[in-house]
């Protein structure tokens, strides 16, 4: 390990190593506008500059220059500072002086940074340069005046998201970044541009002209709109939700979000359920909690238990769950479901519905096999930490399913299920592949088990994991990804059939027979409404979607920013968000509303404090101990698969997202999400959606 | 002490003579190239260190040591040598005609220096604005692919070498190495950062060596007629042959080959005719290329034509392309038209040089009309020291001596102008 001195410090680090990730190391800070850790380093703004010695007379690019033994590092000398300066005053020329009406203003790179390196005047007398605005979609906005070419945007858009749409075009200042032909960006990593941009060049277009930083409150907290469960920044003013950013979480999303997760808030205001609902000749009337409660607890206590089943929907938290199970319990039903899309997913074994290898272990597998899966639209970011070791080489990739663009190369294994049993009987030259591997990994995806033959499905590929060694003393390979932020949460709590109890779809088949008169929907949106025949129906949840259009009853409940609430992700990582702002109106948190319909039943639940729900929870499932949070709590691998049985079909695999933009109550109510779907969906293949970025 | 006409290299640089494969033997080229080859590798590289050939393309780096850097064994990845023949440093026309009249002079240099640094090919990175020049190359390398010269078995050394030829799309800033090699991948051309140095990591991420065509052309001589030939010529560090491009407000522009170490004076006045009106007539010379800082007349006087000489007045030697004024030259504008060339040119990529280049040339043009004030020949002269040094490759440095040189020699000429312009013309005016 080479040694040397930073200013004076000694530093040992590592061989290969930049001077300026030794000089983060101990805490001496380098300023930069295009260096960024999770990008390739470019070297191109120069803000780095110090002096080095052994070298030549002039300032060296801490970001690029590795460190060597007995090197002498001054990033205080007067010629790095004159250097810094310099470099400060023209990266100022050609800068507009417009942060009063900039969206970066307060949060700002170049401000900090002119604040502390740069001068207090301008020299430059000359006609500063503009730069025409780009179209890059509806989340992006830009303001190129205000670019300084550091390039962090075309090398995330490139490297990470892994769509070369983004570049540099001309020469000398003439340079521009754009998308070389004006068309929206169509990565679902897209914001992470505004994130990364150093400046106000590019910023988010839907939060354009709402807040300033300085008036935020900000709440750490996790993503629901999908089973990655990112961590997240949620911004507040008011009782608004501002803006969703991520927060850095290396396990689960690094420092990215995915556009829904980001984007998809300002469907939190619209289509709001703020006040509870009865219907009444047909129609939804208003009504009181009082009147709403007393209407669902004599409905519930007139019916047979037999006859009462209950669903749980995409985004149901663990703590509601829980208490809705016990209800259910009370009243001695055993028809509860929280797999509303049918997902063959055994229950009773954990490993059998989890993530095993884990979002950061992906990075040590050394094949991937994707069954029935879309990644790039079931979980961005999962997709993206696939890119990240793709990127590493020596990856090879197959695909059985709908989707090959995936954004890396793979080996299009077509979309047979059949193709599995050749796989399992390592014919196939892929499953060579997978067997010269030390540490394969197999993803499931919803599409693959979501469907009649899904448990026939299931067992082929744990076939396929048991014979190419994917299931070993310290590497579990097999993972199936979830589409439902609720769903890993759901089956660990056990809110599963009980003895003779009804699945999703025999609930269903049930209602529409007239065997269920009851059916509780805990925010369920997703199944066939349709199909409940002239069952009563008690729709739990926060927004106007297809559960509450059909309920007879509506209790409002809060969306995943409004509550505190455990979710546990699709690797079986217990995650919590924290309440931002309050439900709208008379909505509650959704286990207050279990424990109130309890009491007005007559049957109160013993927990009235969120602390007790959540000691009810650790008491179902050792998932939910206290000491879990954050962490990914394993589950021991499991062999066998006798009691997965039937026969393949020979319908291809459909991922179940017909629409990323669009796959729940809160994105479907997007204005934004709406834009995105007339922009990347509806106009999709068409060309473009008719826009010049000339027209605002 | 000029060269005599049995030191010259170049001898057909005029096109006196047949260019093709015939032509080229009967002056000797390609003659006993197997032999030479026989001798080794290591045995070229320390010749050509023992010459004291330094890189003909502007920087002046020992051609032998630049080649030492490659490894000694072929790992996984192949070696490449590139040639650097996007000649676009202006007032320099020198590749173009070793090209156009004698190719095969730069293709046998080609196979010795590629031989040398273990590469089994060439490419030849040609401007696209020598067309003709690429099609001579083109069928020079067919010429000698046909009489065994080059191919699967090189002059019969059991050398396997092929040299290819690719035409740039006109961008100065292709002529820097790390650049060349982007646009030579088919990627924008703009400079890499160094380190990695093309030496480990170059084309292709493979061991590359870059070198100008008159670096490599000049390799076969020097090995046929000795090291301490070449080194002979010229002075100490600064050896050789050099083929000078003098244009500008001269008699009889031209190319000519001439020892290193030649006084400025005696190259204008024996090959190029005389400066216009005679050489009291002289304002200042450029002495190697755009990029180098000018000298004015009482330097030109007595200043040698070589690398630390000029290094020596804060010049450099540069391309050898001398570009002389006379009295009637406009100096300030001269240097504002480089300015305006170099803000063109200037890739984008690294902020000192993108957005400096842009600010001199505006001041630049203001200077050639007066309309400034005094301080501002300082704030000028400020920016380009901010400039020099501080970018990824040479251009920022390039960008900022001429207008150093300027300054340095004809401030008062700036001044001048800056006062009469107050004086006679108070309002502001609009541009000329």
């Amino acid at each position: 390990m080479p040694k040397l001195t930073i200013d004076g410090i000694e530093v040992e680090a590592d061989a290969g190593m930049t001077i300026m990730q030794a000089a983060d190391m101990v805490g001496i800070e380098i300023p930069r506008f295009c260096y960024h850790e999770r990008l390739s380093i470019a070297g191109n703004c120069r803000m780095c500059l110090v002096e080095v010695k052994p070298g030549p007379p002039k300032p060296a690019a801490a970001c690029a220059l590795p460190i060597s033994e007995g090197m002498q590092v001054w990033t205080q000398s007067d010629l790095a500072k004159k250097a810094r300066k310099g470099v400060m005053e023209f990266l100022l020329i050609n800068h507009p002086l417009d942060c009063p009406i900039c969206d970066q203003g307060g949060e700002c790179d170049l401000q900090d940074q002119a604040m502390a390196f740069g001068s207090d005047r301008s020299r430059y007398i000359e006609h500063k340069r503009a730069v025409p605005e780009k179209y890059l979609g509806p989340l992006v906005k830009t303001s190129m005046n205000r670019c300084i070419h550091c390039t962090r945007c075309v090398r995330f858009i490139t490297e990470v998201a892994g769509i070369p749409e983004l570049g540099m075009i001309g020469r000398g200042e003439d340079s521009e970044i754009t998308s070389y032909v004006e068309k929206a960006l169509t990565s679902e990593l897209s914001g992470n541009i505004v994130d990364l941009c150093p400046v106000g060049a590019l910023t988010s277009a839907p939060y354009a002209f709402h807040a300033r930083p300085w008036e935020l409150r900000k709440v750490q907290s996790i993503d629901a709109l999908d089973a990655v469960g990112s961590a997240i920044r949620v911004d507040v003013r008011g009782n608004a939700v501002m803006r969703v950013l991520p927060r850095l979480n290396e396990d689960v999303n690094e420092e990215w979000l995915a556009d829904k997760s980001r984007h998809a808030i300002d469907g939190l205001r619209y289509q709001r359920l703020d006040r509870p609902y009865v219907r009444e000749n047909g129609t939804l009337r208003p009504a009181s909690w009082e009147e709403a409660l007393r209407a669902v607890a004599g409905r519930l206590l007139a019916t047979d238990a037999d006859k009462v089943a209950a669903i749980a929907g995409d985004m149901a938290d663990a703590e509601a769950m829980v208490l809705l199970k016990d209800l259910m319990g009370v009243i001695g039903s055993p028809h509860l479901d929280c797999r509303q899309d049918g997902a063959a997913l055994d229950p009773t074994d954990r490993a059998g519905y989890l993530f095993n290898p884990t979002i950061p272990g992906i990075e040590d597998a050394d094949a991937l096999l994707i069954v029935g899966s879309d990644p790039r639209w079931e979980a961005p970011i999962l997709n993206a930490r696939i890119r990240k070791r793709y990127l590493m080489g020596k990856f090879p990739i197959g695909v059985l399913g709908p989707r090959t663009d995936l954004t890396y190369k793979v080996q299009d294994l077509g979309n047979d299920p059949k193709t599995l049993e050749t796989l399992a009987g390592g014919k196939h030259d892929f499953a060579k592949v997978l067997e010269a591997a030390q540490r394969p990994l197999i993803l499931v995806g919803m599409g693959a088990l979501a469907r009649p033959d899904g448990a026939a499905v299931m067992g082929w590929v744990r076939r396929i994991a048991e014979r190419v060694g994917a299931i070993s003393e310290d590497w579990n390979g097999l993972g199936v990804l979830h589409t439902a932020a609720a769903r890993v949460g759901g089956l660990d709590l056990g809110f599963v059939p009980g003895e003779g109890g009804r699945d999703t779809n025999a609930i269903l088949e049930g209602a529409e027979k007239g065997d269920i008169q009851v059916v509780y929907l805990l925010g369920a949106d997703e199944i066939d409404t349709a199909l409940l025949g002239e069952a009563f129906v008690i729709y739990q949840g926060h927004h106007g979607d297809a559960g509450a259009n059909r309920a007879d009853v509506i209790l409002p409940g809060a969306a995943y920013t409004e509550k505190d609430a455990s979710y546990v992700n699709t690797e079986g990582r217990l995650q919590r968000t924290w309440l931002g702002v309050h439900p709208p109106g008379e909505a509650r948190e959704d286990w207050r509303i279990i424990r109130a319909l309890s009491g007005a039943m007559g049957k109160p639940l013993s927990q009235n404090t969120l602390e007790a729900v959540r000691a009810r929870l650790a008491e179902v499932s050792p998932t939910f101990a206290p000491d879990n949070e954050g962490a990914v709590v394993p589950a021991p691998a499991t062999t066998g698969f006798a009691r997965f049985s039937g026969r393949l079909e020979a319908t291809p695999f459909a991922t179940p997202i017909k629409n990323y933009y669009m796959t729940d109550p809160i994105s479907r109510a997007s204005r934004t999400m709406a834009e995105c779907t007339a922009v990347y969906i509806n106009a999709a293949g068409t060309g473009d959606s008719k826009r010049t970025g000339t027209d605002g | 002490m000029l060269l005599s006409d049995k030191d010259r290299i170049f001898t057909n640089l005029y096109g006196v003579h047949d260019w093709t494969l015939k032509g080229a033997l009967s002056r000797g080229d390609w003659d006993g190239t197997k032999a030479i080859l026989a001798q080794g590798h290591d045995w070229i590289i320390d010749q050509v260190k023992a010459s004291g050939l330094r890189g003909r393309g502007g920087a002046g780096f020992s051609t032998g040591l630049k080649w030492s850097f490659m490894p000694k064994t072929v790992g996984e990845r192949p070696h490449y040598l590139v040639v650097n023949a996007d000649e676009g440093e202006p007032g320099t026309c020198k590749d173009r005609d070793m090209m156009r009249n004698d190719p095969h002079k730069l293709l046998e240099g080609c196979l010795i220096a590629g031989f040398a640094m273990r590469a089994h090919a060439a490419y030849i990175y040609i401007r696209g604005e020598f067309y003709r020049e690429a099609e001579r190359l083109e069928a020079a390398i067919a010429q000698a692919e046909e009489a065994g010269l080059l191919g699967d078995n090189a002059c019969g050394s059991g050398w396997p070498f092929r040299v290819y030829v690719h035409r740039g799309a006109g961008a100065y800033i292709c002529g820097e190495e790390t650049a060349l090699i982007q646009s030579l991948e088919g990627k924008k051309g703009q400079p890499r950062l160094k380190p990695p140095f093309p030496a480990g990591v170059g084309l292709y991420g493979c061991p590359t060596t870059v070198n100008n065509v008159e670096s490599i052309a000049v390799v076969p001589a020097i090995l046929r007629r000795g090291a301490s030939w070449f080194a002979g010529i010229g002075r100490e560090n600064n050896t050789g042959t050099k083929v000078f491009c003098i244009s500008g407000h001269v008699n009889t522009p031209c190319n000519v080959e001439e020892a290193m170490s030649i006084p400025l004076r005696t190259l204008i006045e024996k090959h190029a005719g005389g400066v216009r009106g005679g050489w009291d007539n002289l304002m200042a010379v450029i002495p190697g290329g755009a990029s180098v800082p000018l000298i004015p007349k009482h330097v030109c006087d007595d200043v040698l034509m070589d690398f630390d000489a000029l290094k020596e007045v804060k010049s450099g030697l540069g391309t050898a392309a001398v570009m002389v004024m006379d009295k009637s030259t406009d100096v300030v504008k001269a240097i504002a038209r480089l300015s305006a060339f170099y803000m063109h040119e200037s890739c984008g990529q690294c902020t000192p040089c993108r957005e400096g280049a842009g600010w001199m040339s505006r001041v630049m043009n203001r200077m050639v009309r007066g309309d400034a004030e005094i301080e501002e020949i300082d704030i000028l002269e400020e920016v380009t020291r901010q400039i020099e040094g501080h970018t990824i490759c040479a251009l920022g440095d390039a960008a900022a001596w001429p207008i150093q040189g300027l300054i340095r020699h004809f401030r008062p000429e700036l001044e001048r102008r800056i006062q009469a312009r107050k004086g006679v013309a108070p309002t502001p005016a609009a541009a000329e």
